[in-house]
């Protein structure tokens, strides 16, 4: 006992070099189980500028609902294709793109069940510490019984679904990231 | 299956807060609504391994690259990456990324009139050892310039990313050397609000991590959040 937490600072203007790797906001491989989709969005500020300097992390389970990692112990199958991580940095309008599968749902507190999520990892010059959020699927009947979005009012809850979009491309679903003001971003104490 | 035991919660203040008016980059891109406490569930408490292979051997040092070496002062920083019950985190991944002894970043965004270093990109990888254990050969980066407010200097520091065990303990954190004047002056670092927490992010300068006849050294240990006794984690 007794070691304290390493405060957060801001990732600042400079990590790209360090950190981005283009082949990171890929997450499917030809082999990888599941329906293909890519999710594309932009970052705004509370002037709805945007913003370019932004990370975005994603972290999901794989097309049957299960977590690459050592404490996900439930019987259902890992995907060897799979590893469920991404990251990506905005460009200069503040757009970011990944290219993943949707998850399976995974269980929630108890004996509730989640509907398929990704967790998502916000960083940027003038974040002090990370946001976290989720983006939800739209069109997804398990959204109406999730322990998480039921937790949330009804008019921040769409800020959580992704949409696709008249104009959206085939298996595209847009997701913004509002930091502040008018429809901001329901984001996560985690 | 049951849900294991999520995370420990952050201590008042030991935390920035996400509005800091003084960091002018705050003011437009800190959220107005509190964020919302969410129960930490399989999402929160797995979290990203090492299924990605960035990690390079040789990562330890980089003083030396393109056939040459870094200008400036030699250090070695060295710590041990832990939790809150001072369990060291093994295995796991710390990118690191700093200013060049001049105070510039080989960044194509950074338009501080210092000059770059063809042997020095401030870009490191390394994975701790079985113990939570690291070590960085590296120079000490200089203090530069900011537009955050009249004549803004930002500390000498080095950026510090972790993932620990799961999604819940990803931390990126900054990295100051002791004795730093402008220390007070900075906003980022006082951004935390209780000074025990502030001075954390100070790495202690330590003999035994100093090389005779080679660089001086610094201790620089991470702490990360411990588990909760309870699946709410409070």
């Amino acid at each position: 006992m007794g070691a304290k937490q390493t405060p957060s600072q801001t990732v600042g203007p400079f990590f790209g070099p360090a950190l981005i790797d283009e082949g990171l906001a890929i997450l499917v491989r030809p082999a990888t189980r599941g329906e293909r989709v890519t999710i594309e969005g932009r970052v705004l500020d509370g002037d709805r500028a945007p913003v370019p300097d932004a990370m975005i992390e994603i972290w999901q389970a794989n097309a049957d609902g299960r977590y690459n990692h050592p404490e996900d112990t439930q019987e259902k199958l890992l995907d060897a294709h799979f590893h469920g991580f991404g990251r990506a940095a905005t460009d200069n309008e503040g757009w970011y793109r990944f290219h993943t599968i949707k998850p399976g749902p995974v269980p929630g507190i108890g004996t509730t069940l989640q509907a398929p999520h990704i967790n998502v990892a916000i960083f940027a010059r003038g974040l002090l510490k990370r946001l976290a959020t989720r983006i939800y699927f739209p069109d997804e009947p398990l959204n109406a019984n999730d322990p998480v979005l039921n937790s949330i009012s009804p008019q921040r809850r769409p800020t959580l679904i992704a949409t696709a979009g008249p104009h959206s491309a085939e298996h595209t679903l847009r997701f913004d990231i509002v930091l502040q003001g008018e429809n901001e971003t329901v984001f996560f104490d985690i | 299956m049951s849900t294991p035991a999520g995370y420990r919660r952050e201590a008042p203040g030991s935390h920035p807060p996400t509005a800091h008016p003084a960091y002018a980059s705050t003011q437009k891109r800190s959220p107005a609504h509190e964020p919302i406490r969410i129960e930490h569930t399989l999402s929160e408490i797995t979290g990203p391994g090492l299924g990605w292979e960035i990690v390079r051997a040789g990562d330890a040092d980089i003083t030396r690259c393109n056939g040459g070496v870094a200008l400036g002062e030699r250090i070695i920083v060295a710590g041990r990456v832990m939790d809150e019950d001072g369990r060291g985190v093994p295995h796991t991944l710390v990118e690191i990324w700093q200013a060049n002894a001049a105070g510039r970043y080989a960044h194509p965004n950074d338009r501080h009139d210092a000059p770059l270093d063809p042997y020095f990109s401030g870009i490191a990888r390394i994975l701790t050892d079985g113990d939570g254990s690291y070590r960085l050969t590296t120079v000490k980066p200089g203090a530069y310039p900011w537009r955050n407010h009249y004549n803004a200097w930002r500390p000498q520091h080095i950026h510090f990313s972790l993932f620990g065990p799961s999604f819940a303990t990803r931390l990126i954190t900054q990295m100051y050397f002791p004795g730093d004047p402008l220390l007070t002056l900075d906003p980022i670092f006082n951004s935390v609000p209780d000074e025990a927490a502030r001075l954390r992010l100070v790495a202690a300068f330590d003999m035994h991590v100093t090389v005779p006849e080679h660089a001086l050294g610094y201790r620089f240990d991470i702490v990360l959040r411990g588990r909760g006794a309870t699946p709410t984690g409070i």
